[in-house]
């Protein structure tokens, strides 16, 4: 019995982005166990490189939906686009990234094709010709596992969990499609933040810092080993509320969500609020001057010791590493 | 302005949890309930916007009894009104179903011009149940908002998206869904907790909102429930800082290599 998985290839400023090309990694090896295709949407005003890419990670064909209608993203447009693909292809599954606009946009998928949606997902296994998808639930302190009753199975992927396919020529075919591009709110405009700064939700490394930091201004210990490490900053709630750094460094709960490959908790003791938005981090340090901190309970590394003194003596080391590979 | 609060009950996130004998939910009993925090700035902006354009704030929430307690929250903040919406073929819902209920209540309030949602009810974490309402409703969505202004029927909305802020248009009536950065949710005082008290709160049932059993059928089902495997035990280095440095530095490298 062959499979069909639908995925939604997300771009911004023309460029595919990442978590789009993990998803379309992730259909592919399910559909490779299933005899099955894979077929990714590409809404908008996308560049040449974009379907190229979809279909070297695994994509058999790309359906494509552009046209004033679809110059500016809204989930009103693209949702319709999504759901005449659907149509189109009469797919198994749809996958969507779990990103600020995959977020917005799959439920609208889900109500206009009449599907569930199983949200933030971290793993897949199949039953038959039919999926099971893993997540976590309760800020961490639950994995639970879904299944659908429609026919169509939408599912949202978390970023950086599902590794990338080695992209491989493969035969794709481009064809384009048509869907209403009329909408009632979209995106007027786009200020892209300070290009210094990486990106927290899709960070492979994060440096973090919390209340242990002490005071506003030697947050900068926090930078200089992140910008050591090329690493992403992030923060916990305290020291958001505190306003030593802005809301958009906030992990955890009523913050990000990160799944890292690296994440170094500096000064944080570990709530559960905190640990709900990087407890799926593949490894863990923790640097912290109490031994009981909670955050220890999560590290697969840990320092008990002064941040003031660690830390400048990690950025050093940092420093001389990744200068000696480059 | 006529505006509409969804709000949901959550267990506190600091709660122990237990999973039930079925192995597919939590226990409920025993739980400290709340507000789920990101309803909060939901409640707040609706606040701000009847401040502003006068109007009322109407809150509903779905669920069983202790939703009560969390409506009776919002009403001490200063929401006008509360329906809590129950009833036993609402037991359970999964998130679509949840929507499909609320279209219903929104549809029997006569709609509004606006209706605020947190952007996701903390626990279950679906993020889905205001897209489908919106959906459902066949309304305009934006959301996560950080920054909302209305003039007349246009709303400009500011959301925080992967590598900086999108500026929307939208004309009302929309759904909105809100987050962390909109506002700082005011605290209830004695005197709107006085006041609470005599404000009007009803109950809408699948009768009254006319909501057979089968338009809320699950169409995602939890399979199974369990606390996540325990992480392996940590490394603490020792020695003085420098060598603590030196030694993570290796470790990361050569045993977890991921650096």
């Amino acid at each position: 019995m062959s499979t069909t998985i639908l995925t939604f290839a997300e771009t911004r400023g023309g460029a595919l982005r990442r978590p789009s090309i993990e998803a379309v990694s992730e259909a592919r090896r399910l559909a490779d166990g299933a005899s099955g295709r894979v077929v990714a949407v590409l809404v908008g005003e996308a560049n040449g490189e974009a379907a190229k890419t979809l279909g070297a990670h695994g994509a058999d064909k790309v359906i494509s939906f552009s046209g004033p209608g679809f110059a500016a993203y809204s989930s009103e447009s693209w949702g319709r686009a999504m759901a005449k693909a659907v149509e189109m292809e009469s797919p198994d599954a749809v996958f969507i990234a779990y990103t600020a606009m995959g977020k917005d946009l799959a439920p609208r998928v889900a109500f206009l094709t009449g599907s569930g949606l199983v949200s933030d997902c971290s793993g897949f296994e199949t039953e038959g010709d039919r999926l099971v998808a893993r997540r976590a639930q309760y800020a961490g302190k639950m994995i639970s596992t879904f299944s659908w009753t429609t026919k169509v199975q939408i599912a949202t992927l978390r970023p950086n969990v599902f590794a990338l396919t080695v992209p491989a020529e493969r035969a794709c075919e481009v064809v384009a499609a048509e869907a209403d591009g009329t909408a009632r709110a979209r995106v007027r405009e786009f200020k892209a933040k300070d290009s210094g700064k990486k990106e927290l939700a899709e960070a492979k490394i994060i440096v973090s810092g919390g209340r242990g930091v002490k005071a506003a201004e030697h947050y900068k210990l926090i930078e200089e080993l992140g910008d050591a490490m090329g690493a992403a900053l992030g923060a916990s709630r305290a020291i958001v509320d505190d306003g030593w750094v802005s809301h958009s460094f906030q992990v955890g709960q009523t913050g990000k969500t990160v799944s890292p490959t690296l994440y170094i908790a500096c000064g944080i003791s570990g709530a559960i609020q905190h640990l709900a938005g990087m407890s799926s981090s593949r490894v863990i340090v923790a640097i912290n001057k109490d031994p009981e901190a909670p955050i220890f309970k999560v590290a697969n590394y840990g320092i008990v010791g002064d941040l003031f003194e660690v830390l400048p003596a990690l950025t050093a080391e940092a420093k001389a590493h990744f200068q000696s590979r480059t | 302005m006529k505006i509409i609060v969804c709000v949901k009950v959550v267990p506190d996130t600091a709660s122990r949890l237990k999973v039930a004998d079925d192995g597919r939910q939590i226990v409920q009993t025993d739980l400290t309930w709340i507000l789920s925090p990101y309803d909060e700035f939901a409640i707040e902006e609706g606040l701000k916007l009847r401040e502003k354009h006068t109007g009322e704030v109407i809150l509903v929430s779905l669920g069983p009894e202790r939703v009560v307690a969390g409506l009776r929250n919002g009403l001490a903040m200063g929401a006008d009104s509360a329906h809590q919406i129950w009833d036993p073929s609402f037991e359970n819902l999964d998130a679509a179903g949840r929507a499909t209920v609320l279209a219903a209540a929104v549809k029997h309030l006569g709609g509004a011009d606006v209706i605020l949602c947190g952007h996701q009810g903390v626990g279950e974490d679906d993020s889905q149940t205001a897209g489908l309402l919106a959906g459902a409703l066949d309304l305009p969505l934006v959301s996560m908002a950080i920054k909302l202004d209305i003039e007349g029927t246009a709303a400009v909305v500011e959301r925080e998206v992967e590598g900086g802020i999108e500026v929307w248009d939208a004309t009302l009536p929309a759904v909105i869904t809100t987050q962390k950065g909109l506002n700082t949710p005011r605290y209830a005082g004695l005197k709107g907790i006085m006041a609470a008290k005599k404000k009007p709160m009803g109950v809408l049932d699948a009768a009254t909102l006319g909501v057979a059993a089968d338009a809320v059928a699950k169409k995602t089902e939890r399979r199974t429930m369990a606390p996540p495997a325990d992480r392996p035990p940590v490394t603490l280095i020792a020695g003085d800082p420098a060598t603590q440095a030196k030694e993570l530095i290796r470790l990361l490298h050569e045993e977890a290599k991921v650096i």
